[in-house]
């Protein structure tokens, strides 16, 4: 379990990562918390000639409020998004979310730029963002841009953040007040999610106002359940069950060992219908 | 070789390391921190824990230059002299080990666990041991061990 031998490069600012990975080139890869990319390394599945370390840059890291959103650095860690009143208070699905990445200690070091642009398919942060609007900050040799969730997913393991290009900071606008659950369907603890169902809905008086779903591992990045958040617009909780099961309509969700397309499809309506009712609960 | 500065149980190192090697491997080859061990090559077992700057890691998943002008406590630096720390004494009270592999990083995860959460509840506890495998799986003493060092430290 020892990676094949790499240059080390610890910059202290983004513009010096910048200069550090347009010099790598090719065979140059960030490591942020390191959590997914050390486990790769180790295994040999990867051996980049540099590794180009962000966790030096202290402007990366921190979540502001910024008026009507909220910004969260590259470099945040898991753990400190879980702790944040900010995150729980006006992103709660993304707050449910990050309390089932992976375990204590990974949460501790992962960071949530790190999960977002690694983009595997059965990471849990992907549907909050989506759910939630976010929009991706990415800064590059051309100066900096702005990506929306919807459109910064393109394939597995594959983001809108091209070579040469950092992921700086997420901006997610407010969702004060709005209700909010994460269901994750795994075989055991520590288990990547077979699916995994982010909710977060606007209600009046027990009626469903606004609803986003944001859909993990349904296929080969995060989706939006468009169907079922029309669907649900009206609806109670005693009488969403037939919108959540729309929830599956447009995906191609994957086979493997741990079960089929159908019974994802299955699975998705049945999160959603829980996901969505604990968010009207709570 | 990249030179790396680390205060490990309280005593500051200077060493020249390889920038692939494991902080895992620095402790117990270089520092001979063998309490500190590897129980598995995939980041799931939770045998490695350590504390970087007390907050729980897994030692094989941070490489030993990341941990450059970093604090780090292994199951070698938690308890006094001759004497053991009060979750040590909890996990001897409670036989919360059977093999013992697993022991110091249950022990190193389950003292970040009361730093955060003083007085967590049994599901709490199993929780905040997510990250732990006890392949004994003698989970069933190690969480009456964690219970019973939150009530004595109340």
């Amino acid at each position: 379990m020892i990676p094949v031998a790499f240059e080390y490069v610890a910059p202290t600012s983004v513009a010096d990562a910048l200069g550090a990975l347009a010099a790598a080139g090719d065979d140059g890869k960030v490591i942020a918390g390191g959590q997914s990319l050390l486990p790769v390394l180790r295994m040999r599945l990867n051996a980049p000639e540099t590794v180009i370390d962000l966790g030096r840059i202290e402007s990366l890291r921190g979540i502001r409020d910024g008026g009507d959103h909220l910004v969260i650095g590259a470099m945040t860690p898991h753990a400190e998004v879980l702790a944040s009143d900010l995150v729980r208070e006006h992103a709660a699905v993304l707050h449910e979310a990050v309390a089932t990445v992976a375990d204590p200690q990974i949460r501790h070091r992962g960071t949530l730029g790190g999960a977002v642009v690694h983009a595997d398919p059965a990471g849990d942060l992907g549907a909050p963002l989506l759910a939630l609007d976010a929009t991706m900050v990415i800064v590059g040799p051309g100066g900096e841009r702005t990506v929306p969730a919807t459109e910064f997913y393109h394939d597995i393991f594959a983001t809108a953040v091209g070579d040469g290009e950092l992921l700086t900071e997420v901006r997610i606008p407010k969702h004060t007040g709005w209700g909010a659950a994460y269901e994750k369907f795994t075989r055991a603890a520590q288990q990547w999610a077979i699916i995994g169902v982010a909710a977060t809905v606007r209600t009046q008086g027990g009626q469903i106002v606004e609803a986003k779903v944001g859909l993990t591992n349904m296929g080969s990045t995060p989706v939006r359940a468009r169907a079922a958040e029309a669907d649900l617009v009206g609806r109670h909780a005693d009488d969403c069950g037939q919108a959540c099961g729309r929830a599956a309509e447009g995906t191609n969700p994957p086979s493997d060992l741990n079960g089929d397309a159908d019974y994802r499809r299955h699975l998705a309506g049945v999160l959603t219908a829980r996901a969505v009712r604990a968010a009207m609960a709570g | 070789m990249t030179r790396i500065t680390v205060k490990v149980d309280g005593v500051e190192y200077s060493d020249d390391v390889e920038p692939r090697t494991l902080l895992v491997h620095y402790l117990r080859e270089t520092l001979g921190k063998v309490g500190t061990v590897v129980g598995c090559d995939t980041s799931n077992c939770g045998a490695c824990t350590v504390h970087l700057d007390g907050r729980s890691v897994k030692s094989c998943s941070v490489l030993a230059v990341q941990a450059h002008g970093h604090e780090v406590t292994t199951i070698e630096g938690i308890a006094p002299a001759g004497g053991l720390h009060p979750m040590q004494q909890a996990f001897h009270d409670n036989h919360a080990l059977q093999c013992g592999f697993c022991t110091p990083g249950m022990i190193m995860q389950a003292i970040d666990l009361l730093a955060e959460n003083p007085d967590p509840s049994e599901q709490e506890i199993r929780e905040g041991l997510e990250g732990n495998l006890c392949r004994c799986t003698g989970y069933h003493n190690i969480v009456k061990a964690v219970s019973a060092a939150a009530k004595a430290g109340e």
